[in-house]
């Protein structure tokens, strides 16, 4: 029991980390290739605040702003640069988040952070506290697309510079999605922290990144319902196969080019077309 | 009349090309400006330069009488311009309606907090509904802009900057790709949305359809304004017509126009 506790733990960590880049790359369309720097603060700043005696759950928002924060000043760049050079500017935010990290005596350097306090909560309660979280998460994300905020994200996605021509304000849309798509993040990172006691730099490098990017993009690229789904499955193959968790960049960089060059629209676009072959959109 | 829109010495320079030399004029309340000149005059650029898209190497453009320069291309379009794009560009994720509805929802997209605690859209797909329909497209309503005519699109283009809270409508060649009949029918709309009150600056190389509806002419040739005034003068005068004929559009022009 303990064993599958814990494994729905991680998928819920998964499914809330995998919806917090839906927001961003997803619904707004800025690609992100350093997504796991914001999970890394959200984990290192709850993870030292409950070791320096801060209880666990105040330590997520302090999480959540810290990455919301950081999050917003990498958005500044996303104003600044076209598509192709986020991807590069986000990769190499991942890269210094990791650099820095080692560097530092206070957050453990190489060896990490271990010993995390335990909460007052069980395993069990541990678990559904996460699962809630990445429940409110996908309803949260479920409620952005249908409002005028996600109406206009998904324009800006397409084409912003029309967007502008319409009168709508796209740097401050951009870096709301920025603001909360690393915020969530930050969210995650707090809970994986807890999760797992024992945090250290390669948690949250470039792999990760692009684990939870394939997991956005096999799921369908904005889809709520596609990017949970294929989370949830994603995140608990690497404990079954254990090769997947040898070759993870192999694996999820392949699945990543794969359906960007078959599916582009993901899991969610093929199941449309298979069963509503008269829609013409995905979402 | 007074004018609404001032275009003051406005230069362009793109890496040493000069697209616009030194260009004034005004454009008065309520008046529909029929702008002209042969391709790459620089008409798309002046456009660009008013809402802000491109930046004017020297010059400033006024909207009653305040200055537009240095302001945002949003923050101009919610002072009351709009733009109908020579390259028409649709939002093909969603659907004809929804690409109206998205421009007549301005006010509840005017801050990202604004925009997620809003939900209904009831208002603004009524508003596209009867742009929609005033344009005679309302049948495409909930299919994708990818699938349809070039006619459609331009139709599409119009109604979207229709939506806005407007009091300059700029159109960028907004019966191109249309044949005789529905230019004409919108250039009659376009007439129709100038006497409820909007004043119009209009790009246009159909002459024949702008000879019939502007009021005045401001032409344009390698970046420099060479007439303004009475559409039947500025045609007669010997610099306009060494301009069109130098380049063929006269040509273009005439053909549509005797198709029309
Ligand atoms: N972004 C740009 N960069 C460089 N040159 C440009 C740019 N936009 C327009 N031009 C040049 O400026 C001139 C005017 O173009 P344009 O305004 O599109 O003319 P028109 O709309 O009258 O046909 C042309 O010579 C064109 O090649
Ligand atoms: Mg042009």
């Amino acid at each position: 029991m303990e064993y599958e506790i814990s494994l729905a733990t991680t998928m819920a960590i998964s499914v809330l980390f995998a919806l917090s880049l839906n927001m961003i790359t997803g619904f707004c369309g800025q690609i992100s290739l350093g997504h796991a720097a914001f999970l890394g603060v959200g984990a290192y700043t709850s993870g030292i605040l409950a070791k320096a005696g801060v209880p666990f759950l105040l330590t997520l928002p302090l999480a959540m702003l810290l990455a919301g924060a950081l999050g917003v000043i990498v958005g500044f760049a996303s104003l600044r640069v076209r598509a192709d050079f986020l991807a590069i500017t986000t990769m190499g935010v991942g890269f210094l988040f990791v650099g820095i990290v080692r560097q530092q005596d206070v957050l453990g350097a190489e060896m990490g952070i271990s010993a995390i306090p335990d909460t007052d909560m069980s395993k069990l309660a541990f678990m559904l506290f996460a699962v809630a979280m990445a429940a409110a998460t996908a309803v949260l994300s479920a409620y952005v697309r249908r409002c005028w905020m996600g109406r206009v994200f998904a324009a800006i996605a397409e084409d912003e510079d029309t967007v502008r021509v319409m009168g709508i304000d796209v740097p401050s849309f951009k870096l709301t999605a920025f603001a909360l798509g690393t915020a969530l993040a930050g969210l995650a990172g707090g809970l994986y922290a807890q999760h797992l006691k024992f945090i250290a730099p390669d948690s949250f490098g470039f792999i990760e990144s692009i684990t939870v990017l394939s997991m956005v993009v096999v799921g369908g690229i904005g889809s709520v319902i596609g990017v949970t789904v294929s989370a949830a499955v994603l995140s608990v193959l690497p404990s079954w196969f254990q090769v997947i968790g040898d070759y993870k960049l192999l694996v999820y960089g392949g699945l990543l080019f794969l359906m960007m060059r078959f599916s582009p629209g993901g899991m969610a676009a093929l199941v449309t077309r298979v069963f509503h072959p008269d829609r013409w959109g995905a979402k | 009349m007074s004018a609404l829109l001032s275009v003051g010495a406005v230069t362009v320079l793109f890496d040493g090309v000069t697209a616009l030399s030194d260009v004034s004029f005004d454009v008065n309340q309520g008046e529909l400006l029929g702008l002209i000149g042969p391709n790459g005059a620089g008409k798309t650029t002046l456009l660009r330069v008013i809402t802000g898209v491109v930046r004017q190497t020297s010059g400033t453009v006024l909207l009653d009488g305040r200055s537009l320069d240095g302001l945002p291309t949003h923050l101009r379009i919610r002072r009351g311009l709009a733009l109908s794009q020579q390259i028409v560009t649709p939002f093909c994720g969603m659907s004809v309606i929804d690409n109206v509805a998205l421009a007549a929802g301005a006010k509840k997209t005017a801050s990202p907090v604004k925009a997620l605690f809003h939900t209904r859209r009831e208002r603004e797909l009524k508003i596209g509904g009867e742009l929609l329909a005033r344009l005679g497209i309302e049948s495409q309503a909930n299919e994708s802009p990818e699938i349809q005519p070039m006619g459609i699109l331009k139709r599409l283009e119009l109604a979207r900057s229709l939506a806005l809270v407007l009091r300059l409508l700029l159109l960028d060649e907004p019966l191109a790709g249309l044949n005789s009949k529905e230019a004409r029918l919108l250039a009659d709309t376009i007439t129709e949305i100038n006497r409820g009150g909007t004043t119009i600056v209009l790009i246009e190389h159909n002459l024949g359809e702008v000879l019939r509806v502007c009021h005045r002419l401001v032409v344009l040739d390698n970046g420099e304004k060479i007439a303004e005034g009475e559409p039947e003068t500025v045609m007669n005068d010997a610099t306009v017509r060494a301009a069109y004929l130098g380049t063929g559009a006269a040509a273009q022009a005439g053909e549509r126009h005797a198709a029309a």
